[in-house]
């Protein structure tokens, strides 16, 4: 906790900082008069030809879910590698290395198996 | 934050200090940038305003004050707000944990009447034992700056940017929590400043068991893990959104991608995530395979303090150590800064050189080329450690 603590205090002063910036930019900045064309969302100049909330398909779902297990599997090699020196100076090496090595053929299996069939296709 | 007052108001201090020189940096930056894209183009670039058209930075920083205040009428005001705020944290938590010097020891003194001290200052805001973990996991978050910002302003362009961002983000960081891997398994610690302690040391290794040493070249993790350099300084390339990754803000199809709607400081508040992410980007790369902030044999912890002693005395300071052991930090941290703004220089003359990838490139790129690379990196990193480090026939 007490390691955490100044990343607390810096992210508080951090968002302080910015907030105190927008409001002084807001303070100082030119007083603009409010316009039905000004306030219409930028699209090139034309008139906006969506209404309401915008509603895009997000096609990246399975790029997140897919991201999410490899994650996870490269989090699970961190402790291995940092591991890895004493295990070896202790003479179990080769033990370690087996271990993982399975670990990492089901990550290189589930690769090759994503490439397969056509997960990691985009147009 | 420290035992006392005056710990915690100097590691206080110290802390907005560093967070300072970060956004200072930025419009530095900008200048480079400008500057470094005209020499590259053959154009003359900003230079009419002060020597060098170096004061386009303060008269670019009183316009963005002074710029009218925009909202979308369709956008939501707070998202649309929080999102620049938001977008500043992560690059500035994860600078926060990266050891720009060797620690400053002070020695005891007396101050209004009490004794204060020994102390050992640390040359950042706050060491935390898994540096590399947290700095990763922090490094992750800008991605929700960006989607609060394309959510915010509520207009399409910007909500298909910030998408892009995303997908990018996390697609490469795959390939650099592996190239991270590698480094590792080659020290064997999550402190960046035990790396660069490991690295101020002549070339050594196991070879068979035996120790091997060269004294000719530094012990830099560059010699052990080029593969992994490259692919970790490609993929951060990708997450700081740069050319030639930079499709959330591809001006030819999204206008200005994610800050499309933004105008004024809130912008600039952008450019400072973007530009505090490449200085994090640099930093990494310089801890992790160039020596950090020593140069060895010239320039370590141990020499710094000797190379500073004479100066402090010719200065007419008393040479203490506490004196001795500043001078020496800040030589260090000039050292620090000088491979800093080579990479950053990189990330610039990168920018200005080679075109944009269309998208099914960058994601084939991430998924198909660079993980793959990234895993062989690993596996033979582990194997070669493990054929080296074996203690045969011990």
């Amino acid at each position: 906790m007490s390691q955490l603590l100044p990343v607390l205090v810096l992210a508080v002063f951090v968002i302080i900082f910015g907030v105190a910036l927008l409001w002084i930019s807001s303070l100082i900045s030119e007083k603009g008069r409010p316009d039905a064309v000004k306030g219409e969302s930028y699209e090139c100049g034309l008139p906006s030809d969506t209404s309401g909330s915008t509603k895009i398909s997000i096609k990246f779902y399975l790029t997140a879910i897919l991201f999410i297990l490899f994650d996870i599997e490269i989090i699970f090699m961190y402790p291995w590698a940092l591991t890895y020196g004493d295990f070896i100076a202790n003479g179990f090496g080769l033990y370690i290395l087996g271990a993982m090595s399975f670990f990492l053929a089901i990550f290189i299996f589930g690769l090759f198996w994503e490439v397969k069939s056509k997960a990691l296709e985009w147009e | 934050m420290g035992t006392d007052a005056f710990e915690v108001g100097v590691n206080f201090a110290k802390m907005v200090a560093i967070f300072l020189m970060m956004v200072q940096i930025v419009p530095l930056l900008v200048w480079v940038e400008r500057r470094g894209s005209a020499y590259i183009q053959n154009r003359f670039g900003p230079n009419r305003v002060g020597p060098l058209g170096l004061m386009q930075l303060l008269a670019d920083a009183i316009k963005f004050l002074t710029k009218e205040e925009f909202i979308p009428e369709r956008g939501y005001p707070f998202l649309f707000y929080l999102a620049p705020v938001v977008a500043m944290i992560p690059a500035a938590l994860a600078f926060g944990a990266i050891p720009l010097s060797m620690p400053v020891n002070v020695e005891a003194f007396s101050m209004l009447g009490q004794h204060w001290g020994p102390y050992v200052f640390k040359f950042q805001s706050y060491e935390i034992g898994i540096g590399i973990v947290f700095v990763l996991g922090i490094s992750s978050l800008a991605a929700f700056g960006v989607l609060l910002a394309g959510y915010g302003s509520n207009n399409k362009y910007a909500l298909y940017g910030a998408l892009r961002a995303c997908a990018q983000t996390i697609s490469y960081e795959l390939a650099m929590g592996l190239a991270i891997v590698g480094v590792i398994l080659l020290f064997n610690t999550f402190s960046f400043s035990e790396i660069v302690t490991a690295q101020s040391a002549p070339l050594n290794f196991a070879f068979l068991g035996h120790k091997v040493e060269w004294s000719v070249l530094p012990n830099w993790g560059i010699f052990y893990q080029p593969l992994g350099a490259v692919i970790l300084f490609s993929a951060m390339f990708a997450e700081a959104n740069r050319l030639p990754f930079d499709l959330p803000e591809a001006e030819g199809e999204l206008v200005a991608g994610y800050h499309t709607e933004y105008a004024g400081f809130k912008f600039n508040m952008f450019f400072i995530g973007e530009y505090g992410h490449m200085l994090v980007a640099s930093a990494l790369m310089v801890i992790f395979y160039f020596g950090g902030y020593t140069v060895y044999p010239w320039l370590t912890p141990e020499t710094a303090p000797k190379i500073m002693a004479p100066i402090a005395g010719l200065m007419g300071w008393s040479t203490t150590s506490t004196a001795v052991s500043l001078l020496g930090a800040l030589l260090l941290h000039v050292v620090f800064l000088t491979k800093i703004v080579f990479f950053l220089w990189i990330f610039i003359w990168v920018r200005w050189t080679l075109p944009r990838f269309r998208y099914d490139q960058l994601m084939d790129l991430g998924w198909r080329k660079m993980l793959p690379w990234a895993l062989l990196n690993t596996v033979v990193t582990a194997v070669i450690i493990l054929v080296m480090r074996h203690p045969w026939g011990g």
